[in-house]
């Protein structure tokens, strides 16, 4: 039997047909894009191609509106950094609890420099607050930045709402959209959001690519300077394979936009159901009406999500923890702790995320998989009792903490 | 994902003594804030002899805090309970031949659940006087707490002092940022301002105490063993290395053959010195013989 891959939230299987049209472009089709002559002309059109495939896949307006860049962190530390630049009299930024840490790092860091940041909080589904957000929105903000969906629990945040209000009150906004980008279907250019991060390996191309929309006429600050490249917005020599990979993955992921949101859902929808109805005390986490098709996020009480993800891992299925120790930070998952989930839960949670190569056939041996292991590890943990929970776990088992 | 010994995860697959103990008469419940990881240590004490006849365990816990705690009660069983004090939590790692630095707190619950459960034993309460904070310098696991503790109990200013203290920082370096930002807070609080330039303290208690357990001769001895077992390898590329001299934290070498000048001299340098570091458990500087004072330099 083969394995289970079950992580597409972290990364992605490069597709065969992807690969494919990758390859030329490290023989024969090796030139410079700049150059003039021939061996670089062709390439050039091949990147035109894949900026007008990607184009399509966000709804924008223009393919001049596509930076490529080398990854969605760098595309979130372009954007926010430019409006920064741009606006050096605005001091504020406005974000959630619960972004990704390429968004939060940057902030903290930017804190550091003086920088007022503004973190949104979330309910316990993981939804913001929009008064609040109204309430902070004002002409001290240089940039809003958002996620589009959420990578632990796949929740999805108004972005479109929002940065209508962002651009009503004046202010930038930016939505870092690589967990949303291929699975959620997208018109930018009836939007105001005015930058965007696309991450080429959540959607089967190769990791070391991105993308920033940058909507037409929105002031800009390159982060790289030097070439010509991408209109001088984005200096360096580009890296042809990845991008035509990139867009020839926009082009499928267009192809299975529907696919994605029944079949995908379909399978995600199935294993919640026998996943739950075999596991007690297992709850999902986030917004179940309001989420990514493809991600479940199940906390599952009394037990430490290593020691699951471990004996899963032995089984042959791939998926991935909110607990502290699977990350090497020793706090548990921020985006649970914002949701208020109890740390006895949120370092028992498992994040399985699905992609259209996952069958159903998988899902039921997952589905048989899981109860055992919870077994396994419960009856090892201080909280359970015979057949379930201690009464008052929390009172009966209070250890002394250091 | 983890880089567990087949021994650690022999003990998460195979937990021993998992469970409580029937009839236990020492109870130890303890837990790290920082990781979320939970023990409950039971142990049935003959109280005619004080030896350990059964110890279970029950964790909340990752793969590694598992494993540490079947190893623990594997450890303890048939121990007195004065011998049992004495398992430190490096015995613990030692036991799962060793644990990923940052998993190394692990084995410290192990221990504390050990100290508290004899404490429960003989009626005494049992207080924590460990506390953990985030981890800093994985190549020699040091926490934050640590090294702020480090820093005002020796009035310590640059990052140099840190390493020489606490061995922070005197690996890979990645973590030299985060050093200076804890230095930054720690002096800002006593009223002063960080200076990158500042000159560092002598001598190097931490280095005199690391060595302090070995001899002079020892010392030297290991340090000639590493370069020995280097030495093959540089000789495959037509070069070589050899000891000329100690002096404290300094060893000077010399590089030969095709060492001698190649652009790659500094980097196979770096190399030795972390290997050295590894190895003697303190922090070392390799330096090539050129730039060691006369004495040692006049027979180079």
């Amino acid at each position: 039997m083969s394995d289970i891959y079950l992580d597409n939230n972290a990364t992605t299987m490069v597709d065969t047909e992807i690969v494919d049209v990758m390859l030329p472009f490290f023989s024969e089709q090796f030139g410079n894009p700049s150059s003039l002559h021939s061996f670089g002309n062709k390439v050039g059109i091949a990147i035109k191609k894949a900026r007008k495939q990607i184009q399509k896949l966000l709804g924008a307006a223009h393919d001049s509106e596509i930076v490529f860049t080398s990854c969605g962190t760098e595309s979130d530390s372009t954007a926010i950094l430019s409006a920064l630049k741009a606006l050096p009299e605005r001091k504020e930024i406005i974000t959630t609890v619960v972004e990704h840490p390429a968004i939060l790092n940057l902030c903290e860091y930017l804190e550091k420099d003086g920088y007022k940041v503004h973190y949104l909080q979330v309910d316990s589904k993981g939804n913001l607050d929009l008064d609040e957000y109204a309430k902070v929105l004002s002409d001290k903000v240089a940039i809003v930045s958002v996620m589009w969906a959420n990578n632990e629990t796949g929740t999805i945040f108004p972005v479109e709402k929002m940065a209508e209000m962002a651009n009503a009150a004046g202010v930038m906004f930016h939505t870092d959209a690589v967990q949303a980008v291929g699975k959620i279907p997208m018109d930018l250019q009836n939007t105001k959001i005015d930058m965007l991060s696309v991450s080429g390996h959540k959607l089967h191309a190769p990791k070391g690519i991105g993308v920033l929309f940058l909507r037409r006429n929105t002031r800009f600050r390159p982060l790289l300077r030097g070439g010509h490249q991408e209109r001088g917005r984005r200096a360096g020599t580009e890296n042809t394979a990845s991008i035509v990979a990139l867009g020839k993955a926009a082009e499928m992921a267009m192809q299975h936009m529907e696919y994605e949101n029944t079949q995908v859902k379909a399978m995600r929808d199935r294993l919640e159901e026998g996943i739950l109805a075999a596991v007690p005390n297992a709850f999902v986490t986030g917004d179940p009406d309001n989420r990514l098709p493809n991600t479940a996020n199940i906390a599952f009480e009394y037990i430490e999500g290593e020691g699951i993800l471990l004996l899963l891992n032995k089984m042959g299925i791939a998926a991935s923890s909110g607990s502290a120790c699977t990350s090497g930070s020793l706090d548990p998952s921020h985006v649970m702790k914002a949701m208020g989930i109890p740390y006895t839960a949120a370092h028992g949670t498992v994040r399985f995320s699905f992609s259209r190569y996952n069958t159903m056939e998988e899902v039921e041996r997952v589905i048989e998989a899981v109860p055992p292991i919870m077994e396994k590890l419960r009856k090892l943990s201080p909280y359970w009792g015979d057949d379930g929970p201690l009464e008052d776990p929390e009172k009966a088992f209070a250890p002394t903490y250091a | 994902m983890w880089d567990y010994s087949d021994k650690v995860e022999e003990h998460f697959f195979n937990p021993r003594n998992a469970g409580a103990v029937e009839e236990a008469n020492a109870v130890g419940e303890v837990g790290s804030i920082s990781c979320g990881d939970a023990l409950r240590l039971t142990l049935k004490v003959d109280p005619e002899n004080d030896k350990i006849q059964d110890a279970g365990f029950q964790t909340f816990g990752c793969g590694s805090a598992i494993a540490s705690s079947s190893a623990l009660t594997e450890i303890v069983k048939g121990m007195t309970v004065d011998e049992a004090l004495e398992v430190s939590n490096q015995d613990i790692a030692d036991f799962l031949d060793g644990l990923p630095p940052e998993k190394m707190h692990c084995s410290v619950m192990g221990r504390e659940a050990l100290q508290a459960a004899v404490a429960n034993y003989r009626g005494e309460v049992w207080s924590d006087d460990h506390e953990e904070g985030a981890l800093i310098c994985k190549c020699f696991a040091v926490d934050a707490v640590m090294i702020e503790e480090t820093i005002r109990a020796n009035d310590l200013r640059t990052v140099e002092d840190v390493t020489n203290f606490t061995k922070a920082g005197g690996g890979c370096s990645s973590c030299h940022e985060g050093i200076e930002e804890i230095l930054e807070m720690v002096l800002e609080e006593m009223g002063e301002k960080f200076d990158p330039n500042a000159p560092s303290k002598q001598p190097e208690p931490a280095v005199a105490a690391e060595s302090g357990s070995m001899t002079t001769l020892q010392r030297i001895r290991r340090i000639e063993t590493v370069i020995e077992s280097i030495r093959p390898q540089l000789q495959a590329d037509k070069g070589d290395v050899e000891l000329i001299d100690v002096d404290g934290k300094n060893i000077y070498v010399k590089m030969t053959g095709a060492c001698s000048g190649c652009q790659m001299a500094a980097v196979t340098i770096g190399g030795i010195q972390q290997r050295l570091i590894e190895e003697l458990g303190e922090f070392v500087k390799v330096l090539p013989a050129t730039k060691a004072p006369q004495s040692a330099s006049a027979g180079a």
